[in-house]
């Protein structure tokens, strides 16, 4: 009788790893990867839109420049110029931060993590809008919080809710969202939520975290003041050139106060000493160029509206009555919310069967709630396809009702 | 010898095929054939199959298309061999509707069962007789798609008023479910090889989560096993006569894993076959064949040299 070790390491793992397992809606994405797929899951920016010739150009003044620092490690903190030019950047949307103040990520999600790190003990309170960035939960998650779920509506989260736990004496280490055409949710926190929330929030002496990853891609409507313009002092403002230039150089940022940029930047180095010295040093290049990064961006977010469109449009067409969906303003999603009795997780294969995808609504709540809702992407496939994958999934939606009719006679 | 070895497609098995798929070929090679793998989803598989007119495809495809007898008749028509059960016995043999009914009227035990068929629901009122598969079947029950694998889409219902929401789930994945009399007992798989068939000890299944479900299958840790099964010996024989009787009542030929539960009382159920077992590094049959001594080599030969001893079915 021998009992046999598939992983002979299974008894040493940290507690932390016992949610990270295979998973059914894994094993469906590998064929919705497929290109007969119409992916409306990844949140994937159409790079393709970039012009070519502006890589070339930021990659050649490197090496030609920069060759020997850009193959040399660098500072935790990430390069100075970057951090200059992003700096520029984000003042673009009236956040004003002091490059001493900001430290280089491996994209916001390494942010994301470090603050995870350098907060949350096991077992601490933090508290996440719902639904919240997925990737925000796992990052997070390996530390092992309990969690503050507060809903979203219309205007972003409702800060009554907050306010309520707040009341009742619940104190989370800080609060997370992303304010601008949330990840999955797609709307965006009104003006008078966002005061609310930083004077709920300065009052109880509970940080924010602030992920804005999107709001440079507005596509109608009067940008609203950051979290972190309204209250620099309590706010961690989270950036990213992801969606406005490349996933692939992999640079976000954290701004915050130095005692905080201080324990960030050391938790960074003992993670990965520092970011990639190369895909810093072409970012700086490619934002010294205002008219070529504002040209391109321009014309990335028109892209976006564009399909944004196609997508509500093709919703309205095709979705049986009873499902609700949010109008983005800007971004890259649309949150569907169905009927009560759908399951989006188990669905999920019959759509692929039909050759369309979407991520169900469970992956952004910490507790598995959402099972009758479901994100859909508009960023990457061409109108006509999202408008074939929406139709695709109108045709499944209405099938399923039927389905669910003769279940219940 | 040209092998090719036969992995990924469309299915959501895609990945565990795949993974199935390289560790034979890596065996393959091991063995001296010339052999490469071909996924039908990225290569057009007759126009290839064609082009290298190899002597003998290894299906390691899982699921739809490639364990319902779908590729076995285009290899047929074809006339390449292959490794495993002939088209036909494979549609049984992989639709758990068909193999159940085959299976009981073999006299083999197989627990209590109802069929709920998307078309009887959506086309001849068929909801109307759910109560009836609860009354059949009982409480608890465990609700399965009939044409899938991996416990992909499986569900244990406790409550009739949770029927209705896992029928949808599975049918999700299949145009026909099974509702199925939970067992409660131990889980085993008994691996049959060759021709005649060899029976390989039973792996006993202990999954931590206390269901054998997806993620307990495809995450290296999350499931115990123990091979051969902790079982008496007069036990262990009956699982090993079930598997065989499973494995002529359906005609099965070269590889298959029969899954079972032996009840309180010692009797083996048999919940299933698999013309196509797993082949992965948390995959049962392998391990079957390592308590008896055998490597994956020495399995992928045996199953080899039982598929080259017939010319492929015309």
């Amino acid at each position: 009788m021998a009992e046999l070790s598939i992983d002979r390491f299974v008894d040493l793992y940290a507690h932390r790893t016992s949610g990270m397992s295979a998973s059914e809606v894994r094993a469906l994405f590998a064929v919705a990867a497929r290109p007969e797929v119409v992916s409306l899951a990844g949140g994937m920016p159409f790079v393709e839109a970039l012009p070519t010739g502006d890589i070339l150009d930021v990659v050649q003044e490197v090496v030609d420049q920069q060759g020997a620092m850009s193959l040399q490690y660098g500072g935790g903190q990430g390069h100075l110029g970057l951090r200059e030019r992003l700096a520029g950047l984000m003042a673009a949307e009236g956040v004003i931060g002091d490059p001493d103040d900001m430290v280089i990520t491996t994209g916001a999600q390494q942010a994301l993590d470090l603050i995870g790190k350098i907060f949350i003990d096991p077992g601490d309170l933090i508290a996440v809008e719902a639904p919240a960035y997925v990737g925000a939960l796992t990052a997070f998650g390996a530390y092992e919080p309990r969690y503050l779920q507060i809903e979203i509506d219309d205007d972003g989260m409702v800060v009554d809710h907050l306010q309520e736990a707040f009341v009742r004496g619940e104190r989370p280490k800080f609060v997370y969202t992303c304010p601008n055409f949330g990840n999955p949710g797609g709307v965006t926190l009104s003006y008078a939520r966002r005061r609310q929330l930083v004077s709920l929030c300065r009052e109880a002496g509970v940080p924010i975290v602030e992920d804005n990853p999107y709001g440079m891609l507005r596509f109608e409507g009067e940008a609203l003041p950051a979290l972190r313009t309204l209250d620099p002092d309590n706010v961690l403002y989270l950036g990213t050139v992801s969606k406005v230039f490349s996933p692939g150089v992999r640079v976000g940022w954290a701004l915050a106060e130095q005692s905080v940029v201080q324990r960030l930047v050391l938790a960074k180095e003992a993670s990965d000493l520092c970011g990639s010295s190369f895909t810093m040093l072409m970012t700086e290049r490619y934002f010294s160029d205002e008219a070529r990064w504002r040209g391109n961006l321009a014309t990335m977010t028109e892209l976006y509206r564009s399909r944004r469109d196609a997508m509500l449009g093709a919703i309205n067409e095709h979705f049986p009555d009873g499902a609700m969906w949010t109008h983005p303003a800007g971004g890259f999603y649309v949150w569907v919310t169905l009927p009560e009795w759908f399951d989006t997780r188990a669905m999920l294969a019959a759509a692929v069967e039909r050759r369309v995808a979407y991520v169900p609504g469970t992956a952004f709540y910490p507790d598995g709630r959402g099972g009758n809702r479901m994100r859909l992407a508009f960023c990457y496939p061409p109108e006509e396809r999202i408008r074939e994958g929406v139709a695709r999934l109108g045709d499944l939606l209405e099938d399923e009702q039927v389905l669910y009719r003769s279940l219940h006679p | 010898m040209k092998v090719a070895v036969l992995a990924g497609g469309r299915t959501p098995e895609r990945d565990v095929s795949l993974r199935s798929g390289h560790r034979v070929l890596v065996a393959m090679h091991e063995l001296g054939h010339d052999a490469m793998l071909i996924d039908p989803a990225e290569t057009p598989l007759a126009e290839t199959l064609q082009e290298r007119s190899p002597d003998l495809c290894y299906l390691t495809l899982h699921g739809k298309d490639g364990e319902d007898g779908t590729v076995q008749r285009l290899l047929d028509l074809l006339d390449i061999a292959y490794t495993g059960t002939s088209a036909f016995d494979c549609e049984i043999a992989f639709d758990k509707l068909l193999a159940k009914d085959a299976l009981d009227r073999a006299g083999v035990r197989t627990p209590a069962w109802a069929p709920i068929e998307d078309a009887a629901l959506r086309d001849l009122g068929g909801g109307a007789a759910l109560s009836r598969a609860v009354e059949r079947v009982g409480s608890p029950s465990v609700v399965k798609p009939s044409r899938s694998g991996s416990a992909l889409g499986v569900s244990t219902v406790a409550r009739e008023a949770d029927l209705a929401a896992a029928v949808m789930a599975a049918l999700s994945f299949s145009g026909g479910v099974v509702v199925e009399a939970a067992i409660t007992g131990t889980e085993v798989a008994v691996g049959i090889i060759g021709t005649p068939g060899e029976v390989l000890p039973a792996v006993e299944i202990v999954p931590k989560g206390g269901t054998y479900d997806y993620a307990a299958r495809y995450t290296a840790g999350a499931t115990e096993y123990f091979a051969p099964a902790r079982l008496a010996d007069d036990v262990a024989g009956a699982c090993a006569d079930a598997a065989m009787a499973a494995w002529t009542a359906l005609h099965l030929r070269d590889v298959t894993r029969v899954d079972m539960i032996v009840d309180g009382a010692g009797a083996p159920w048999v919940l299933e076959v698999n013309v196509s077992p797993g082949m992965t590094e948390t995959s049962l049959l392998p391990m079957a064949a390592g308590a008896v001594g055998m490597g994956l080599g020495e399995l992928c030969d045996a199953v080899i040299h039982s598929a080259l001893g017939r010319r492929p079915t015309g």
